[in-house]
């Protein structure tokens, strides 16, 4: 008996309604799911710049943010301004934070368009804060941060994390091992310019007990990812040197 | 009666030796190359892929009669595709930290061989419920030596396991670091990860001689 299901028609027919059932499956998942996962993110972004601050509740050499129960009453306390610059204009708004670093970055290509730089100004033990967020390219995917500096451009806090990056190697960007290093770190060079902070392979100061070198230790198997770091850093947070400056 | 036949439970254990997916029938390297730099992202890759083989080895049982034969690989690449978006858009709804840690896999589990070598050499010819096991055992089997691979990358690469020193600080120099020892980092290289895979496999085919081919 020839089989049935290897007839054209059938094939055919299959493999239409195969994809509207998949497609309306994933399409209802997703399209329900929306909200309760952009809620998420908005929750993450707030403890990545909590986390760059100093606010958080790690656990050894584990990196962990605040609770998501306590992180918008931890955001509004800590977070005392939110800014947005663009150009040579500086606009208070408090909704800031919910800027797209990517969609400003595409849309700067295009000509004539000011990026718009969001800035959140903190107050950590009487100290003013100011987290800039930065978005960069590692080995496989995104990678991005965001970098507390007081107001002479030195880290006082960073957390970066990753799209896609190889567990166990690039994927360490998000370990504290790493990003403490860059705590106490001068992105600007003794003549005050700015310079960024590189990762460095061959570094002969694994410790990081020199905090004027511009550099911290790179870790071992992520090259590209470590560059990428040094990239994103150097570009995103240039941007803001000439408000730092007027700052002094 | 026993809940496993003897033949059901040669499905399970098998693949956890003899019949290893990786060792013996070579499918699944790149993600056992890819991600075994720690013991914790094995550890979660054999987990993920446990639920997603099991799964889609029961699905695709289930519909075997209906599958057009043409198309079938396209089929079962839909059926691993959808089961496993769906599980990153639930996660990411309701345990937004757990599908950050497993994002990096999500790629990875769609074009694991292992899943549609088992879809293809048994899904489509056996019912359910010797399905679902088979899908148990072979995801057992290659998450064994994930774990053994990751366990012998991060200790000997970093000086750790799922995170802790277990050898001592490679920088303050305590413990074995005080006597001279150094981490290897070519064991976080994936060259490395196929060197301790052949290894394994020469290991196992020397313990069982009737496993190396003519």
């Amino acid at each position: 008996m020839e089989r049935r299901t290897d007839n054209n028609t059938y094939t055919f027919f299959f493999a239409v309604g195969m994809v509207i059932a998949v497609g309306s499956v994933l399409a209802y998942a997703a399209s329900s799911l929306k909200e309760k996962i952009a809620e998420n993110k908005r929750i993450e972004t707030q403890q990545n710049i909590l986390y760059a601050l100093g606010i958080n509740e790690n656990e050894g050499s584990k990196a962990v943010f605040v609770s998501t129960d306590k992180v918008a009453d931890e955001f509004k306390k800590y977070v005392t301004k939110q800014i947005v610059i663009q150009g040579n204009q500086i606009t208070e708004d408090d909704q800031a934070y919910l800027i797209d670093v990517k969609t400003e970055k595409e849309l700067s290509k295009s000509q004539g368009y000011q990026r718009k730089l969001p800035l959140f100004v903190g107050e950590v033990n009487g100290e003013t804060l100011y987290v800039a967020p930065i978005r960069g390219k590692g080995l496989w995917d995104a990678i991005w941060g965001f970098v507390a500096l007081d107001k002479n451009m030195i880290v006082q806090g960073a957390y970066f994390d990753h799209k896609g990056e190889t567990p166990g190697l690039g994927a360490n960007i998000k370990e504290r091992f790493f990003m403490d290093d860059f705590i106490g770190e001068h992105l600007l060079n003794a003549n005050g310019n700015f310079k960024g902070i590189q990762v460095a392979k061959g570094n002969a100061d694994p410790t990081n007990s020199d905090k004027l070198d511009n550099q911290v230790d790179a870790i071992a198997g992520a090259t590209i990812t470590g560059d990428g770091v040094t990239a994103m850093i150097k570009s995103d947070l240039s941007l803001y040197s000439s408000y730092f400056k007027a700052l002094n | 009666m026993a809940l496993l036949s003897k033949k059901d439970t040669k499905l399970i254990t098998d693949p956890l030796a003899d019949n290893n997916p990786i060792t013996i029938q070579v499918l699944g390297i790149c993600s056992a190359l890819a991600i075994t730099a720690e013991l914790k992202a094995s550890i979660v890759m054999a987990v993920s892929v446990l639920f997603v083989l099991a799964m889609g080895n029961v699905v695709i049982s289930l519909i075997r009669n209906i599958i057009p034969s043409k198309i079938r690989i396209i089929v079962q690449l839909t059926v691993v595709a959808a089961l496993v978006i769906l599980v990153d858009l639930v996660l990411k709804a309701y345990a937004y930290e757990l599908s950050k840690q497993l994002s990096v896999f999500v790629g990875l589990i769609i074009t694991n061989c292992i899943i549609m070598g088992r879809f293809e050499a048994f899904a489509l010819g056996n019912g359910p419920w010797r399905s679902f096991l088979d899908g148990i055992g072979n995801s057992l089997g290659y998450g064994l030596i994930l774990i053994a691979v990751g366990f012998f990358r991060e200790l000997l690469g970093s000086g750790t396991l799922l995170g802790f020193r277990v050898l001592g600080d490679p920088i303050e120099k305590t413990v074995l670091y005080a006597w001279g020892y150094e981490n290897n980092g070519f064991m976080l290289l994936s060259p490395m990860a196929l060197i301790v895979v052949g290894l394994i496999i020469w290991i196992q085919r020397s313990r069982n001689t009737s496993l190396i081919e003519e």
